[in-house]
């Protein structure tokens, strides 16, 4: 719907200003690219035939809608950035766009934006480059069903799949991102939405967001990157209906939230990552509707996070349901479904009569050595775990959920 | 060979403790199968069930079996057959008994509520441990010649491996904190086939934690088939090991 | 047909065997004598090959036994204290013997039929009285017509006539030409079923020669009480063991 708009808001835009002077140009792979590009009128259309375009630096300055019929191939031949654009109500559609340069010293980008408005980029398959695209001081940008593969073995050989840097109001939906740095990084983004799109196997966040405020991600699936999700230093973020998935590794965590204020996690599904969500510094997030499920630690909540609220999570089969590097707990813990709960249900209410504790003695210890790790589910571990739930001793005793529920929510 | 294992087995499984015994795994099984919602609770709560009860009675019933057989293995020695034969026979009659009652005990009810691939590594860990405990129990009975100690000897080999030996893991990982210790636990885990079981359903079970261990050693054990191969392998010895020396202590002892 | 050529057998400190030399012949029948624990049954046992000897070697058929076990197909066993698999039925045990020894095809079934244990075929060992475990045992000691016929203690727990028709067939393989060991402590048995007598005493051989030469250096007119007399000169020095003895 959202999608829909936005393309009809700049066709309109375009129509409004050149529509009786607008014509469309066809062209084929041997066609001197930039100088048609230049000699095009201000909301032209440039048609490219099916073949392999090799380009370098093609630059745009003016309002065009570039189609590739057929999927053409535009190939950067492994220099420096292929397409580089500074204007409005341009569209890209239809391209399949490989080879950027590998340098670090220009972030080379299959497309490259600064100050624009207005622009699409739809339908593109980018293979191979260092960014997949890159926005820089950008505003009403929609980027949407681009598929976006690298194919790096180390980090500092590639860079992020969709990047935005000090932009707004944009939309990115259905991308899908694989292989890059990070999949998409916002940093200085406002008032953005990240929807429906599929980004695994990035070698360091899924989605990298940094002081980008008032955004929503709504979902997404974020599967087997390096690190999972990092959140770091911003405030009144959406986070809704995703699928944090099989996040793997030494600190690799579904969710990381570093310095975040007055935010909703909600309705958010975490599958198989070492770390469901790990905060520090945050405060005012309210959790809910959340699924853990196979976690090594569904949470690790730093003792710098306060007035923090779980509400009517589901936390299940995971290893560790929780753990801290400390005692003081300010946050809100309640009614959630812990299926590691042994307490009753006299009054037959739903809600446990016996409050729950969280976080239990092994996972103190496995945060202290960490291959201790190795011993859990023993015969021996067990018994120390049942002898601190009856004589509390070493774990937070403030750390409770004084009315789990009885059964799990159905979340799905 | 196998007509003295046939009639070796014919005789234990129609004892009445074979009978009790995989009637008691079923009914823990299907208490289990009830009380939890899901599959992976239910592979959690049978593995710490088989874990602990499983060596026991393999060491023990392997153990009474021993001697309440030897008059029988006495005869058989009397007769044409060579010793070799008559150990296997007995030693796999029992190790078949054990598995069987897991597998029935176990596995009906998984026929019927399902499994997934834990439960049935669960039901592979629990015929291997079985093998190798009655591997404990038939050296802890050719070495003696006490039935009373014989079963002294199985059940201090049981609370050795499924208690005191995670303890002193964890006293020695506790002492030297500070220093790199991946190797020598994860080589320490292997000197203990309970260990071995668990650790095959830990990575089952929690895969997500493991790796989080910053350990690059420990990563490549459990992402790999590395560490399947080699904690397979390691069972494996342990099964072979003590049946290989109860069987030369054997070959070489006086009825 | 059997010789025990000086084995010795020690178990922890106990010298069990010292030094036997033994020649058991076709056609005799021997009684093996002497208090309890001087080696009757680990001297049996190591015939049988379930007690391995320290030193020394037993020939069969000149023979030796060590390492081989197709010259037990020649000897029927009957034990002490016959225990068998408590779930197994009396005719499966018959029927797993005799899968054991699949080359025999004629079975002697004097015993089996006199006991009468066709009837009883389908009980479980377990369920049996002693007697009736012993009757089992002595019937699978014939049941495959063995050229040697080692008892130990047969009529132990039969009642009286289950050890008059043991006895008599017994006699019956004697007359045969079989060879037979049998220990026993009813003296009167013995003298019956043997013409052989050997004595051991304190994991030695005290006397090895025919029953009839046992009542002339005694002086004893009967089998018992010449025995008698051997089990006293045992309790002085034993210097003069190796006078009575003429192996």
């Amino acid at each position: 719907m959202k999608t829909q708009l936005c393309i009809l808001i700049s066709l309109i835009g375009m129509l409004s200003s050149n529509w009786l002077w607008a014509k469309e140009v066809v062209l084929n792979p041997k066609d001197p690219i930039q100088a048609t590009i230049d000699r095009a009128k201000d909301g032209d259309t440039l048609v490219f035939l099916p073949g392999t375009y090799k380009l370098n630096s093609i630059v745009i300055r003016k309002p065009l809608t570039l189609i590739g019929k057929d999927y053409p191939v535009l190939d950067g031949d492994g220099k420096g950035n292929v397409l580089l654009i500074a204007a409005t109500h341009v569209t890209i559609q239809g391209f399949k766009i490989r080879n950027t340069g590998k340098s670090n010293m220009d972030d080379s980008a299959a497309i490259k934006f600064f100050d624009s408005k207005n622009c699409i980029i739809q339908d593109n398959i980018l293979s191979d480059t260092f960014f997949g695209l890159h926005f820089s001081n950008s505003s009403n940008l929609t980027i949407i069903n681009n598929v976006i593969h690298a194919e790096a073995i180390r980090e500092f050989e590639v860079g992020n799949g969709i990047h935005l840097w000090k932009c707004k109001n944009s939309f990115i939906g259905g991308n899908q991102v694989s292989g890059h740095r990070d999949g998409i990084y916002l940093e200085f983004v406002t008032e953005t939405q990240v929807k429906d799109n599929l980004v695994q196997k990035n070698m360091r966040y899924g989605l990298h967001f940094m002081f980008a405020h008032d955004n929503s991600y709504i979902r997404n699936t974020f599967r087997n990157n390096g690190a999972g999700v990092a959140v770091m230093y911003t405030k009144n973020v959406l986070m809704q209906e995703n699928r944090f998935e099989e996040n793997w590794g030494s600190s690799a965590y579904g969710l990381l939230l570093k310095d975040i204020r007055d935010s909703k996690v909600v309705n958010n599904y975490f599958f198989k990552n070492t770390i469901g969500i790990y905060m520090e510094g945050s405060s005012r997030i309210e959790f809910e509707n959340n699924d853990f499920r196979q976690n090594g630690w569904a949470l690790k909540l730093m003792a710098s996070c306060d007035q923090n609220t779980f509400l009517a999570n589901n936390f299940i089969q995971n290893t560790f349901d929780m753990s801290s590097n400390g005692s003081v707990v300010l946050n809100k813990i309640t009614q959630n479904y812990w299926d590691k709960y042994e307490g009753y249900d006299l009054d037959r209410d739903q809600i446990g009569d016996v409050p729950y504790r969280p976080i239990n003695l092994y996972s103190v210890i496995v945060e202290k050595i960490p291959s201790a790790v190795i011993l859990w589910r023993s015969f021996m571990v067990t018994l120390l775990d049942r002898m601190e739930k009856i004589l509390p001793t070493l774990t937070p005793d403030q750390m409770i959920d004084e009315s789990p529920k009885m059964k799990a929510y159905d979340l799905s | 060979m196998l007509k003295l294992l046939k009639y070796a087995l014919y005789d234990i499984l129609k004892s009445r403790f074979a009978l009790i015994y995989t009637f008691f795994l079923f009914l823990i099984a299907v208490s289990v199968y009830q009380i939890s919602d899901d599959l992976g609770k239910v592979s959690l709560s049978l593995m710490n069930i088989l874990i602990m009860i499983v060596p026991l009675i393999a060491a023990v019933f392997a153990t009474t079996h021993f001697y309440n057989n030897l008059e029988f293995i006495e005869l058989m020695l009397a007769q044409p057959v060579k010793r070799i034969q008559v150990f296997l026979s007995q030693l796999f009659a029992v190790i078949l008994m054990l598995s069987l009652s897991i597998l029935i005990g176990f596995g009906l009810p998984m026929l019927v509520w399902g499994a997934d691939s834990g439960l049935l590594i669960l039901l592979g860990v629990g015929v291997v441990l079985s093998a190798v405990f009655a591997g404990f129990a038939f050296l802890a009975s050719v070495m003696t010649r006490d039935k009373a100690k014989a079963i002294g000897v199985s059940l201090a080999l049981w609370i050795y491996f499924s208690l005191v030996y995670d303890g002193l893991v964890l006293y020695l990982i506790y002492s030297f904190a500070d220093y790199p210790l991946e190797k020598p636990t994860l080589a320490l885990v292997l000197l203990n086939p309970v260990d071995l079981g668990r650790i095959l359903m830990l990575m089952q079970l929690d895969i997500s934690a493991l790796m989080g261990y910053t350990g690059a050693f420990f990563r490549q054990f459990f992402s790999s088939n590395t560490g399947w191969l080699i904690a397979s392998s390691a069972l494996l010895i342990w099964i072979v090991f003590p049946n290989w020396i109860a069987l030369k202590v054997f070959g070489k002892r006086d009825f | 047909m059997i010789s025990v050529n000086s084995i010795s057998k020690k178990f922890g400190k106990q010298q069990v065997l010292h030094d036997f030399e033994l020649r058991f012949e076709a056609g005799h029948s021997y009684a093996v004598m002497g208090p309890n624990g001087s080696g009757k049954t680990t001297l049996i046992k190591s015939i049988l090959g379930m007690v391995l000897p320290d030193s020394g070697e037993i020939l069969v058929d000149g023979q030796s036994i060590q390492g081989h076990t197709a010259y037990r197909q020649q000897i029927g066993y009957m034990p002490q204290i016959g225990r068998y698999p408590s779930n197994m039925k009396i005719g499966q045990l018959f029927s797993m013997m005799k899968d054991m020894r699949p080359e025999v095809k004629e079975y002697d079934l004097d015993l089996v039929n006199q006991f009468e244990l066709e009837m009883i075929k389908d009980k479980a060992m377990g369920t049996l009285s002693g007697g009736t475990r012993q009757k089992v045992s002595a019937a699978l000691a014939f049941l495959f017509q063995p050229k040697v016929l080692i008892l130990d203690e047969p009529t132990a727990g039969l009642d009286p006539i289950a050890v008059e028709i043991l006895k008599a067939k017994i006699q019956k393989e004697r007359k045969e030409g079989k060879l037979i060991l049998i220990t026993s402590h009813i003296l009167n048995d013995l003298e019956e079923l043997t013409d052989q007598a050997i004595y051991l005493f304190e994991g030695e051989v005290f006397f090895n020669d025919s029953i009839e030469s046992l009542k002339e250096i005694t002086g004893e007119g009967r089998f018992s009480p010449a025995i008698a007399k051997l089990m006293q000169w045992t309790l002085k020095k034993k210097t003069s063991t190796k006078s009575l003895t003429h192996a």
